[in-house]
């Protein structure tokens, strides 16, 4: 048994006891408790059925914490909810859609997509985000008052699922947990159980990013662009899985951002390095996530891929377009002059990128790039 | 998602809107102004988004190396530098402009007569972790 088996029993825990009468927010609460308990009680003695165990001290808990409730309110004449069959239907999925409800901010559905459909401890959850226990807990009990009116069987909106698994698999600290394959596997859960070409999509785009990342950094922690990686050290097992979902995905011919963003990461997947990728393919597919998003950031990352497909002048044409306020305009613009030799005014850019950096993973990999143009001996190499 | 720090100056900041300084206030205005700020930290306690906070002593020691096997130089305080910081407080939050906002609501502390101060924020955004995405 596995954390991962472990947690993956906890959304069906918790659709088992909504099943049973149990109210959302407080039935979320008990399965919580129980699984802190299943976490501190069973390394020394394991429960033969973990979902078994779960729900049975999940909805002692939840028992408990009505009839306090009822206790308190002096309302003695409302029983607390009987235990009633438990049908065979698993609400799995619909946890998803109610955990990024449209009503929720982007960081309480990341929060509560966490707690409750990936079953990590609020604990946990705080340390990922690096905020405290107690404001990561009035985050999650808020966002479960948000949606304290929804039915858990109401239809939902797959794009802000998709945005919030997409923002725990691309933004966060990690602690003790990996986002990266917490997000990988909840995209799986939902890919295994929701057949959408959108869904299939992003579960492509997370793999086929997931196979890169033992290549991203350096030993020393520097971070290493793709054009530089060392792609014998990709996952190539993750890669063919990917591009297999991918392509099941591209044969309902119903095009999204996911499917774009990830048939872009298969053409790099693809390419023994960098010089032979195939760039004009590349664009191609920028031109689609273009027209499909109309992402700024999309136009940038087009502006390179241009500079490679059609050489560097080409893609300083296709930025010009582009308003230079925004994010990584001046790394793209550096690196372009850079390979159109204008060394002189890639270091000037690349400075001014480096200051304009968000992480310092990227400030510094921009500020050895203007020591290396500028001929200086960069620390740690280029 | 991300981290904004707020920082409050002893000095180095433009000039509030309403600058009486601190002694020239009676105790009641005072107390209402530190009630504020305790307020405005439980509010962002409760709605999710409160990290840290901190308040600094107004004085301080510059220190450096000075050379192997040497105890390091100290100096100062410096009366004559510019910016002095007197606090600061970490936020989570969904946006920029939710930033700006909170960081207004903090700057709305009430100073002498009861009055707005209008205080002048600093507001800079932490360092995340790179993306997992880049292209």
């Amino acid at each position: 048994m596995t954390d991962a088996d472990l947690r993956a029993a906890v959304p069906q825990v918790l659709s088992a006891l909504v099943r049973r009468g149990a109210e959302f927010a407080a039935a979320e609460d008990a399965v919580q408790e129980a699984l802190v308990e299943g976490l501190r009680t069973w390394a020394a003695d394991p429960p033969r059925d973990v979902r078994a165990w779960l729900v049975t001290v999940a909805w002692r808990r939840y028992l408990d914490a009505v009839r306090s409730d009822v206790a308190r309110q002096r309302r003695e004449d409302i029983p607390p909810p009987e235990p009633v069959e438990v049908p065979g239907r698993d609400d799995s999925l619909q946890l998803y859609f109610l955990c990024a409800h449209p009503s929720l901010t982007p960081s309480s559905a990341v929060a509560l997509t966490l707690r409750a459909v990936g079953g990590l401890t609020t604990r946990q959850i705080a340390e990922a985000y690096l905020v405290p226990e107690a404001t990561m807990a009035q985050r999650i009990s808020r966002a479960k008052r948000t949606i304290s009116g929804e039915r858990l069987d109401a239809p939902g909106d797959v794009g802000t699922v998709l945005r919030t698994l997409y923002l725990v698999f691309n933004e966060g600290y990690g602690g003790d947990v990996d986002l990266v394959a917490e997000a990988v596997r909840l995209t799986r859960q939902l890919h295994q159980a929701y057949d959408h070409p959108e869904v299939a999509g992003l579960m492509a785009l997370m793999l086929l990013h997931a196979a890169r990342r033992p290549a991203r950094f350096s030993s020393s922690g520097a971070l290493v662009p793709l054009a530089s990686q060392d792609r014998s050290r990709w996952d190539t097992r993750l890669i063919a899985e990917g591009v297999s979902v991918l392509q099941a995905a591209l044969a309902a011919d119903r095009l999204g951002e996911y499917q774009a963003q990830a048939a872009i990461a298969a053409l790099h997947c693809d390419a023994a390095s960098a010089a032979e990728t195939d760039w004009v393919q590349v664009v191609e597919w920028y031109d689609e996530l273009v027209a499909l998003t109309g992402s700024p950031v999309a136009r940038l990352n087009r502006a390179v891929a241009v500079g490679e497909a059609d050489g560097p002048l080409a893609g300083l044409t296709a930025l010009a377009d582009l308003d230079p306020g925004l994010p990584r305009w001046a790394a793209v613009a550096a690196y372009l002059h850079a390979a159109a030799g204008d060394t002189a005014t890639a270091a000037d850019l690349y400075t001014q990128a480096a200051r304009a950096a968000t992480n310092t993973a990227e400030r510094d990999h921009l500020q050895r790039e203007a020591a290396r143009l500028r001929g200086a001996t960069p620390p740690g190499g280029g | 998602m991300a981290k904004y720090l707020m920082l409050k100056h002893y000095r180095g900041a433009p000039a509030a809107t309403v600058d009486v300084p601190f002694d020239r206030w009676t105790p009641a205005e005072f107390g209402a102004h530190v009630q504020y700020m305790r307020d405005f930290a439980d509010r962002l306690r409760d709605s999710g988004e409160f990290v840290a906070e901190a308040a600094l002593a107004p004085e301080g020691t510059w220190v450096r190396f000075d050379g192997e096997g040497r105890p390091p130089v100290t100096d100062g305080p410096f009366a004559e530098t510019k910016d002095l910081i007197a606090g600061w407080m970490i936020i989570d939050v969904d946006s920029y402009d939710r930033a700006l906002e909170l960081a207004g609501e903090l700057s709305a502390a009430p100073g002498e007569g009861g009055k707005p101060i209008g205080e002048w924020l600093e507001l800079r955004p932490l360092m995340s972790e790179p993306p997992t995405i880049t292209e």
